[in-house]
């Protein structure tokens, strides 16, 4: 460690001594394609929006209509917006304790092909195309949580408004299929802090007569806890995102639905369906703004989990 | 009971729920691979799968046979994803190199920064993006346009992965190199990048993986097309396309050929996936034996 401490010193001190390192300038140059890309990205998206941004205003982010047929709309953001966020919500009410326990048993010691199996098991699941996902849930989960959850849970529990009116295609099947979408990226960053907490913090709990539950419960997971939140954040953004898989599942209503089980719709749902055949100068425009909306509170949410997940990294580095 | 044997009951309790939890987390893996393979199997044998490329003129009685191949998507997916690797791979590598090699820079922590937030953007906004940037100035959709916005899509993948990757070659070489007076173009691009190159290769085939899985940046882009094409000035057709369009119509005979093209998508985006896995294991086995 001091060596190469020592060497990157050296390094550096050359580096300094030679005032022109070309190469250094090439790959930085060809690395601020990425940046230069994201930043890209908003502008000409602000732009493409902008008929709609200046005929709406500040009002597209609560107006609840949604009228292509006129010219001039009107279009408002809202009933997306809710969908998008409570989707991605109950995604992540889902996927949170079974991501949590997953990496629980995979920090684990011992046993390391069965751990590694279920490791390539949970990654597998992120390699699967959202595609494919979609027309899995259309066809094979969507008909069956109708017919053995949200019927029967709808029926007991009539009087409860948001559990009312089952419908085979809406916000909780969008959910579900969610929840197994974000679970790999909840699980790897999980699996990595309870991985990364000092193995003598565990073995003192067992020392002192904790169980495994009093242990895992209150020593393991609140030492771990900063890391699991960056990645709960994480997953949010990439449920935030997840575009074909839930247009297939969410039953393309415009509206915000009064029940969990009902037909609604998410921003890149409104965007993958509607944009090729928007025609005029406004819808597309507002079908693009809906894209900007999209974009910025990802953005924001996934540079907040980044610049947390960096933190509690260098923390377990430096602890 | 006592206090004592409650607790380990709880204890023990706890455990099987995280176990269980466990296990239902490997269900949907299991589910989704028999249900592709189940449905998409029947349409993937049959002879017409791949070749008929008319796509079938779908009035209310669709024909029951099979009519319309997936050829022309499985073409257009494979040249769409190799003009982007072609672009994101060496736009990539390069940027890994510069993330690796001058990580202390203040510049690389924010190139760093934008690269872990572009793999998060979602890759309908890359597809709208694209739209405005390519598709609209040339007034067609085009597979080149398509390709970049995959490219956009591999780009931090590639750069992350190799940034890793040429980060874990030992300083003794990068300084071995220096030493003998070599410049550092010669050490980067001959000795580090070389020795890294199992971990690189492996960060470019998973990109590979998930364009080749991507609906959302081709619909505004690529568009897709009813007939074989090889132009990338022209739209065309890819199969994640496919599954999309012929999963959602009401033509029993489309969805079977959607099932039978999510079937050909899964075996390739997890086929990909399992080799970039096994050259990654060779490196780590090479490793421990020096």
């Amino acid at each position: 460690m001091s060596i190469s401490a020592g060497a990157r010193s050296i390094s550096r001190a050359t580096r300094q001594s030679r005032p022109r390192d070309g190469f250094r300038r090439f790959v930085a140059v060809v690395a601020t394609v990425v940046p230069a890309v994201l930043v890209l990205i908003v502008v000409n998206l602000i732009l493409q929006a902008r008929p709609s941004l200046q005929q709406f205003g500040l009002g597209f982010l609560t107006g609840t209509q949604w009228n292509p047929a006129v010219e001039t709309g009107p279009f408002g953001a809202l009933p997306g917006i809710f969908g998008t966020v409570a989707t991605s919500l109950m995604a992540l009410t889902l996927a949170l304790p079974v991501g949590v326990a997953v990496s629980i048993v995979l920090a684990e010691q011992g046993q390391a092909t069965v751990r590694g199996a279920i490791g390539i098991g949970i990654e597998l699941l992120a390699a699967i195309p959202s595609v494919v996902y979609g027309i899995w849930a259309l066809y094979v989960l969507a008909p069956w949580t109708y017919e053995h959850v949200e019927v029967p849970v709808s029926d007991r529990a009539a009087s409860i408004g948001w559990l009312g009116d089952p419908a085979p295609r809406g916000l909780f099947t969008a959910a579900l299929v969610l929840a197994v979408m974000i679970l790999p990226t909840l699980t790897a960053i999980s699996r990595d802090v309870i991985k990364a907490v000092p193995r003598g913090l565990r073995e003192s709990s067992f020392a002192l007569g904790a169980t495994w539950w009093e242990t895992t419960w209150k020593v393991v997971l609140p030492s771990a806890r900063a890391g699991i939140f960056g990645a709960t954040i994480l997953a949010l953004g990439r449920a935030l995102g997840e575009t074909i898989a839930v247009t297939m599942v969410i039953g393309n209503q415009y509206v915000i639905p009064h029940s969990i089980f009902q037909p609604a719709y998410t921003l890149a749902a409104v965007i993958a369906n509607e944009f090729t055949e928007a025609t005029g100068t406004i819808y597309p425009a507002a079908l693009v703004e809906l894209g900007l909306v999209l974009i910025l509170v990802t953005l924001t949410v996934n540079l907040f989990a980044v610049l947390l997940v960096h933190s509690t990294s260098r923390q377990a580095r430096l602890g | 009971m006592g206090r004592n044997s409650r607790r380990s009951l709880v204890s023990r309790l706890s455990r099987s729920v995280t176990y269980l939890l466990t296990a239902l987390a490997l269900i949907p893996l299991v589910l989704v691979l028999s249900f592709t393979f189940a449905k998409g199997l029947p349409s993937v044998i049959h002879p017409e799968f791949f070749f008929n490329v008319e796509l079938p003129p779908c009035e209310p009685s669709c024909p029951a046979v099979l009519k319309a191949g997936v050829e022309h998507a499985i073409v257009g997916t494979v040249i769409m994803v190799g003009l982007a690797a072609l672009i994101a791979i060496p736009l990539g590598v390069l940027s890994g190199i510069y993330l690796a090699e001058y990580r202390s820079s203040r510049w690389s922590t924010a190139v760093r920064l934008a690269c872990d937030v572009l793999v998060g953007t979602p890759s309908i906004a890359l597809g709208l993006f694209v739209y405005g940037f390519l598709v609209v100035p040339f007034h067609h959709f085009s597979a080149w346009s398509g390709s970049v916005a995959l490219a956009i899509l591999m780009l931090p993948i590639v750069a992350r992965t190799a940034e890793g990757a040429i980060g874990l070659v030992p300083n003794g070489l990068r300084e071995s190199g220096l030493a003998l007076g070599l410049p550092r173009w010669r050490v980067s691009l001959q000795l580090i990048v070389p020795a890294a190159a199992p971990g690189v290769i492996t960060g470019a085939l998973l990109s590979v993986a998930r364009a080749a899985g991507e609906t959302a940046p081709l619909l505004f882009t690529a568009f897709g097309a009813h007939l074989l094409v090889w132009n990338p000035n022209q739209a065309m057709q890819a199969l994640p396309l496919t599954v999309y369009k012929y999963a959602l119509l009401p033509y029993k005979s489309l969805q079977a050929q959607a099932w039978g093209a999510a079937l050909v998508l899964i075996v390739m985006t997890l086929g990909i996936n399992l080799v970039s896995r096994w050259v990654l294991r060779r490196q780590i086995a090479l490793a421990v034996q020096q």
